[in-house]
């Protein structure tokens, strides 16, 4: 088996540049490659575009990126409860493009696949049909949209092994496997590294063919946006 | 007028055995409350889950189990995980049956608007265009009209639009209407204490009253 291992964060982003194309797994906080954001802002870059489904928050995920300038344009469904975001929004210093969540997911799955654009019926009549090709089939009407691809993808799993492949746990799955096989170097940080062999091959989420970085994180701290409970 | 309780407990009526349900955030969300017990329905979370369950107690909270509104949840037995393409392809395969959702206007002819309001903070749509574009039935959740006393039940919205001739029923805090596939809305059931003419003044758009209009009830 190829090896792929990585020793940490800071090996696995160093020869990320700036004004790059950069996918992250995550739905709002939940499987977020929280040791590559780390290490990425260690590093000197800026001009960022970042595809994600969400933002951050001020303090936590993207956000910190965010706040320290490193990015130009956020590719996302939703971005809502970031103040800094609103602010760099609001005085034009970042540019934001708003993508039905299911056609995000299918643009990257689509990149990922080697599929250059599909027709969707989600934003018929909206703002979001602005510019885009327009056609009926079986008499309903449908958007073209085109495939999402990226320099660097960075995904965040629960269980991998050192030659790339994958398993996600919960709902921390989310977009990670659609941008594992979307960037052209994909970046996969994991709970818990381990040998070939030691992941029972039917349960793989993510074959390792789509990752060329692996390394084991640490320090998750896996902050919850929403904690609800019953009593 | 009804509560945001009450006019989830009238929704949960619309709810029929079998099905497999998508509920927004809000309102919708309280529907899961009031689905009868004797029912077998299933809720799927469009960041990748099919049946949802209560909240946790705070012993069993796990950030890497959460819902739509990033609120933590728990699953039910048999339960099933996914990514977000295959959660959309559900949805857009039109495999969901229901889908409950908040809208902030509703057109007389079933546009629905409900992401952005120009000029204010926009957040962004989430996954509402994908499933407001492709679910077999969708019924909206909303306050008849804004605090300031005007309708959002319109002949045209005013808003930017989510999606066009989708609703199919709406659950008002004064009324049960359905959407004519000639434009208009049907008015099926009143509020307890309503009456018709308050309906008619607060509805903008067209309001088409058959016979006599009865009064709603929950269980």
């Amino acid at each position: 088996m190829i090896n792929k291992t990585v020793k940490n964060a800071m090996e696995a982003v160093a020869d990320i540049p700036g004004n790059c194309m950069l996918m992250m797994g995550g739905f709002g906080l939940s499987g977020i490659p929280e040791n590559c954001i780390q290490a990425l802002l260690a590093k000197n870059i800026s001009g960022l575009t970042i595809v994600s489904n969400n933002a951050g928050v001020d303090d936590f995920g993207i956000g910190l990126l965010l706040k320290k300038r490193m990015v130009k344009k956020m590719i996302s469904s939703y971005v809502g409860e970031n103040a800094e975001f609103e602010r760099q929004l609001l005085s034009g210093e970042l540019e934001v493009d708003l993508i039905p969540q299911g056609t995000l997911a299918e643009r990257v799955r689509a990149g990922g696949a080697g599929i250059p654009a599909f027709f969707t019926p989600a934003g018929v009549g909206t703002e979001v049909a602005e510019g885009k090709e327009i056609r009926e089939f079986e008499g309903k009407l449908y958007l073209m949209e085109r495939w999402l691809r990226a320099d660097f993808s960075i995904v965040k799993a629960w269980k991998g092994d050192t030659s790339g492949n994958l398993i996600f746990k919960g709902t921390a799955r989310n977009f990670n496997p659609m941008m594992a096989a979307a960037g052209k170097i994909c970046i996969a940080e994991v709970e818990e590294l381990v040998q070939p062999g030691e992941l029972d091959p039917n349960q793989i989420h993510t074959p390792g063919i789509y990752v060329q970085r692996i390394f084991q994180g640490e320090n998750y701290e896996k902050r919850i946006e929403q904690r609800t409970v019953t009593q | 007028m009804l509560t945001k309780e009450q006019i989830a407990k009238r929704i949960a009526k619309e709810v029929k055995n079998g099905q497999y349900i998508n509920l927004g955030i809000g309102i919708p969300t309280l529907v899961a409350n009031y689905i009868p017990k004797d029912l077998d329905v299933v809720l799927q979370s469009e960041n990748g889950l099919l049946g949802i369950g209560p909240f946790p107690t705070a012993d069993k909270v796990d950030p890497d189990l959460i819902n739509a509104g990033k609120q933590t949840i728990t699953m039910v037995p048999g339960s099933a995980l996914f990514n977000s393409a295959e959660s959309f392809a559900m949805i857009r395969g039109g495999h969901v049956h229901l889908t409950i959702l908040g809208a902030m206007e509703v057109s007389e002819n079933g546009d629905i608007a409900n992401w952005k309001i120009p000029g204010k903070m926009v957040k962004g749509m989430g996954g509402a265009m994908d499933l407001v574009a492709s679910a077999k039935n969708i019924i909206v959740a909303m306050q008849h009209c804004s605090k300031d006393g005007q309708s959002k039940l319109l002949p045209e919205c005013s808003l930017p639009i989510t999606g066009i001739r989708c609703v199919k029923k709406i659950v008002s805090d004064l009324a049960v209407l359905e959407v004519s596939p000639e434009g208009g809305f049907i008015l099926k059931e009143r509020a307890p204490g309503v009456s018709v003419e308050e309906i008619q003044a607060k509805t903008g758009g067209k309001l088409i009253i058959e016979g006599e209009i009865p009064e709603m009830t929950f269980e």
